[in-house]
């Protein structure tokens, strides 16, 4: 166990509310509620109010996640509904059940 | 057909509207441009100048038609793109603070992407879309899309938000281009073509015996005429510069003005005028007779008339030239000074045949020159084939005839062989032919020129000698004797001894002169003699009948003294 708590800044970028967001929205908390309890954030950037943000982060898919902290930068596209793809993406190890 | 009997050609319809690439040359061959509004797609292999093709489109769009532009790459960091046009005096920076561009690198990094489940590319159309709003942007670049495939692995998706993408695109009304990497067997490696219907433009960079060539073709331009060739096109400091379409009608103006050739004696021999202006002229000759010289001549004759002219040198330095023409009294550095004269020499190697047309049309355009010399052109063949050479010869001629300008061509023969292959294939296309040819006798060389043939002019069938001295070049007539063609020093010498019949035929003739003058003396004093004898006996029967005369009248007298005295 590592004794540094780290903390997963998440932000998942969506065009307004499409059933893909939604889906991967819902998704995402489900996993965090389950592997990372307490220990992330969740930004959600609507690129229709904000489209100016899609370059930084060099968005093409929506809907995507991006892991910002910790490094390596990851992206995953898609409604994420491939939890184990998920979880590999946000380096997250299945804590033991 | 028959469900619209008035269906006639309205000239009121609307015809696909253009927009103007800025391109030199492209517009010419589309007929105004690429369709407005309408993605067009740009294929070709690596390094054949699509990113340079997009970029000069949305450049000039940008400077000269007041359309800005969003460049969207796919492939290069905004930074680098800027360095690799800096050199075209392109300045990216500058037109992104003017809000005339707007730069997007679309960066995909496949090991920091995860896939899972359902997407849509909205991301892209939303930055596409924030770009093009930004600015108000009117054209589009997305170089090198297809860099999604690689980028993403459900096709599926890709080609479905492609072709999203495009319709997209055509609602929002800009001018978009696309490229994409030329395909095995196809147009595009993931098949573009298929989403992008209304223009195709295929860009080709061809290797033929070490020698680059780089080529344009239009395949299809739905809604349009267009040229259907490949061009060959240039990239220089200029950048991208498209050869126009070849002149396929012979209806260019013709002049007729003459113009001297620099040689009096060739002019003679050409009606007394020279040649005509416009027109084509080609000089053939073996090794080491003259035709440099003859051309030289011709530019020396144009500058002097204070008209401008460009030397095309394919085998020798302008320095060379310029050293060689001083020897025979003929100062071509003046004109280079006084800005009459240009050279332009290059190897033929230094790239293909249509670089060296295109290189060629581009200068002549800048220089607005009235003569054009090419010398040689038969070096030309070292870089194609002699069909190519005419092919290229066609064009340039056609091109420098619709321009009115005068072009001399030289060519080198094969010792012996007059009718070889350069000169029948581009003999008949020139307007005056003018052969030298080397005339071997008593262990001497002179040079024999020829008028081949002159188109509309009357040209003398004569072979003259041709002379080169310190003092510059002469046509001598030759000297046609018993024994054949004389020339060189067999001429001289047989003038020589003309001269020396005339010399004793002179002397013979005062000797005559003479003779009869002493005749007529001689005849003369006779006739004085003769008169003198005659005057003599002359007086003496006047003295006899004077005397009568006193004899008759004193006897009469003394008769009528008698008779008043018998009177009395």
């Amino acid at each position: 166990m590592e004794e540094i708590e780290e903390k997963w800044e998440l932000r998942l970028y969506v065009a307004g509310k499409t059933a893909k967001s939604v889906t991967a929205l819902a998704n995402l908390k489900r996993y965090c509620e389950q592997h990372l309890k307490d220990k992330y954030v969740i930004e959600v950037i609507d690129l229709l109010v904000e489209p100016q943000l899609a370059e930084g982060d060099q968005i093409l898919a929506i809907p995507t996640l991006v892991k910002k902290v910790p490094e390596p930068i990851r992206k995953i596209i898609g409604d994420l509904s491939n939890e184990e793809k998920v979880l590999v993406g946000l380096n997250i190890r299945p804590t033991a059940k | 057909m028959s469900t619209e009997p008035s269906r006639q050609i309205n000239t009121n319809i609307p015809s696909l509207p253009k927009v103007k690439s800025g391109i030199k040359g492209l517009d010419e061959i589309t007929e105004g441009g690429l369709p407005q509004g309408r993605p067009t797609l740009i294929c070709g292999g690596a390094g054949c100048g699509k990113t340079l093709f997009s970029m000069e489109f949305i450049v000039h769009g940008a400077l000269s038609f007041n359309e800005p532009g969003v460049f969207m790459a796919f492939e290069e960091k905004s930074e680098e793109l800027a360095v690799n046009v800096a050199s075209l005096g392109f300045d990216l920076n500058q037109l992104q603070r003017d809000n005339l561009l707007k730069m997007d690198h679309v960066q995909i990094n496949r090991s920091e992407i995860e896939e899972t489940g359902e997407y849509d590319l909205d991301g892209l159309f939303i930055r596409l879309g924030h770009a093009i709003d930004s600015i108000g942007a009117k054209r589009v670049v997305l170089d090198t899309i297809e860099n999604l495939f690689s980028g993403l692995s459900d096709q599926g998706i890709i080609r479905a938000e492609l072709r999203r993408l495009f319709g997209w695109l055509k609602d929002k009304n800009v001018t978009t281009i696309i490229t994409a990497e030329k395909g095995d067997g196809a147009l595009t490696r993931h098949g573009l073509e298929e989403y992008v219907s209304d223009c195709v433009i295929l860009l080709d960079h061809r290797v033929n015996n070490k020698i680059s060539t780089r080529l344009l073709r239009i395949v299809k331009y739905r809604g349009s005429v267009h040229g259907t060739n490949e061009y060959p096109f240039l990239i220089d400091s200029d950048g991208i510069s498209v050869l126009p379409v070849t002149s396929l009608t012979l209806d260019h103006a013709v002049s007729s003005e003459r113009i001297s050739s620099g040689i009096a004696g060739l002019d003679r021999m050409l009606d007394g005028k020279g040649f005509f202006r416009g027109s084509s002229i080609l000089i053939s000759g073996t090794a080491g007779t003259g035709k440099t010289s003859i051309a030289g001549c011709f530019a020396n004759e144009t500058c002097l008339k204070k008209e401008r002219c460009i030397y095309f040198a394919f085998e020798e330095s302008p320095m060379q030239i310029i050293r060689n023409m001083l020897s025979i009294n003929m100062d071509l550095q003046k004109h280079v000074d006084d800005g009459f004269l240009k050279f332009h020499a290059s190897r033929p190697t230094l790239n293909g045949l249509e670089m060296h047309l295109v290189a060629i049309h581009k200068m002549v355009k800048e220089f607005k020159p009235r003569v054009v010399i090419l010398d040689p052109i038969t070096n030309l063949i070292t870089v194609g084939s002699v069909s190519e050479v005419k092919s290229l010869l066609i064009r340039l001629i056609d091109f420098l005839q619709a321009e009115q300008i005068t072009v001399m061509f030289t060519a080198l023969t094969l010792n012996g062989i007059v009718a070889e292959q350069t000169d029948e294939s581009v003999s008949s296309l020139v307007d005056s032919w003018l052969l030298v040819r080397d005339i071997e006798l008593n262990g001497e060389r002179n040079r024999g020129l020829y008028v081949m043939k002159s188109r509309g002019m009357k040209h003398s069938n004569q072979v003259r000698e041709f002379v080169i001295s310190d003092t510059g070049l002469e046509l001598v007539d030759v000297y046609l004797g018993p024994e054949g063609v004389l020339t060189g020093s067999a001429r001289r010498a047989q003038e020589l001894h003309e001269e020396t019949g005339v010399l004793l035929r002179n002397n013979a003739i005062t000797r005559k002169d003479r003779e009869i003058d002493r005749k007529r003396m001689m005849l003369e004093s006779q006739i004085a003699n003769l008169r003198q004898e005659f005057e003599s006996f002359q007086e003496e029967l006047n003295k006899s009948f004077i005397e009568e005369e006193l004899t008759k009248s004193f006897m009469e007298k003394n008769r009528s003294e008698l008779t008043s005295n018998r009177d009395l």
